[in-house]
């Protein structure tokens, strides 16, 4: 592959991004291959050297933020037609409110994951609580004579203690992975974008 | 490393890559590389970020013909390297303790 095509092949994958912001990238490499020409590499070597387009493609638009992208996406690429303006206003009572149902199916999905993470950390919280008016209760009920009732009551709170521990490490890997899967819709989502240029 | 750590880092060091004269996107990576290495894609963002923040100025010039990019460091760019050499007593100091700590467990 030489610098035309790998440039070419760039833009390809870009298709949909920002135009201005493309063109400062695509800028950049073309001049970072001429560069390293200059150093004495021969075309194809630099581009090897670049690495994978995918892999490049996928940097570049992780990197830039989602509201640029669907900015870019929603400016129509022409001027729209009076019949096709009427024909959307027509519409919009359907494909207005499936968007936005759409959407809002979509953000209840996700405001229900992290309610799941909530309540994990509410039911983590609770146990701290038990185990430690467990201990409390114990020292009271040893402290009226009732040392049956305390001795069971300690257990309890020590119990709750130790399910605690562990509870924590899963409360604490089930965040992260929200917050990766987060990531990853995102990238997702911005990639929908992309692709729909293409087609 | 951490990624916010990693961050502050390499904008540091793609500043004092320019700090002597002003450089261009393939020297810069190259005068880095026995350091640290970074890909295109990732100086490209360091860049623009620096230029946002104002540590950097961005401007064009001939070279064989055709336009390369110069980046000029500014006076907020030279502050941030002073303020990072403070810093950095700082964290290799905190360094220092945890190798120490570390050392008495062994």
């Amino acid at each position: 592959m030489n610098k035309q095509e790998f440039i070419a092949n760039l833009q390809a994958k870009l298709c949909g991004l920002p135009k201005q912001e493309v063109e400062e990238r695509l800028n950049f490499y073309s001049e970072i291959i001429d560069d390293r020409m200059e150093d004495g590499l021969s075309e194809e070597e630099v581009v090897l050297e670049l690495g994978s387009l995918d892999v490049i493609a996928e940097q570049i638009i992780a990197d830039i933020p989602l509201t640029k992208i669907a900015k870019e996406r929603i400016k129509p690429k022409r001027c729209l037609k009076a019949w096709e303006i009427i024909l959307l206003a027509l519409g919009s009572p359907i494909w207005l409110s499936l968007a936005v149902a759409t959407f809002a199916v979509i953000l209840s999905l996700y405001a229900a994951l992290w309610s799941v993470i909530v309540s994990l950390w509410a039911v983590f919280g609770s146990l701290i609580a038990c185990a430690v008016v467990g201990v409390a209760e114990s020292i009271i009920f040893i402290c009226q004579g009732n040392a049956l009732s305390g001795v069971a009551m300690f257990g309890a709170g020590i119990v709750c203690a130790g399910l605690d521990i562990f509870l924590f490490f899963g409360c604490k890997s089930a965040t992260k992975g929200t917050l990766l899967l987060t990531k990853r819709m995102a990238l997702v989502i911005k990639k929908c974008f992309v692709k729909k240029e293409e087609a | 490393m951490d990624i916010q750590l990693k961050r502050g880092l390499l904008d540091v060091c793609v500043l004092t890559a320019i700090k002597n004269e002003d450089s261009y996107g393939y020297k810069i990576i190259k005068d880095m590389k026995p350091y640290i290495e970074i890909s295109e894609s990732t100086l490209y963002t360091i860049l623009k970020r620096l230029e946002l923040s104002g540590m950097l100025t961005v401007h064009s010039s001939e070279h064989n013909g055709r336009l390369r990019k110069y980046y000029h460091i500014t006076k907020a760019g030279l502050a941030r390297i002073e303020d990072f050499k403070n810093e950095w007593s700082e964290v290799v100091s905190i360094y220092q303790f945890v190798i120490k700590e570390d050392a008495k467990n062994e």
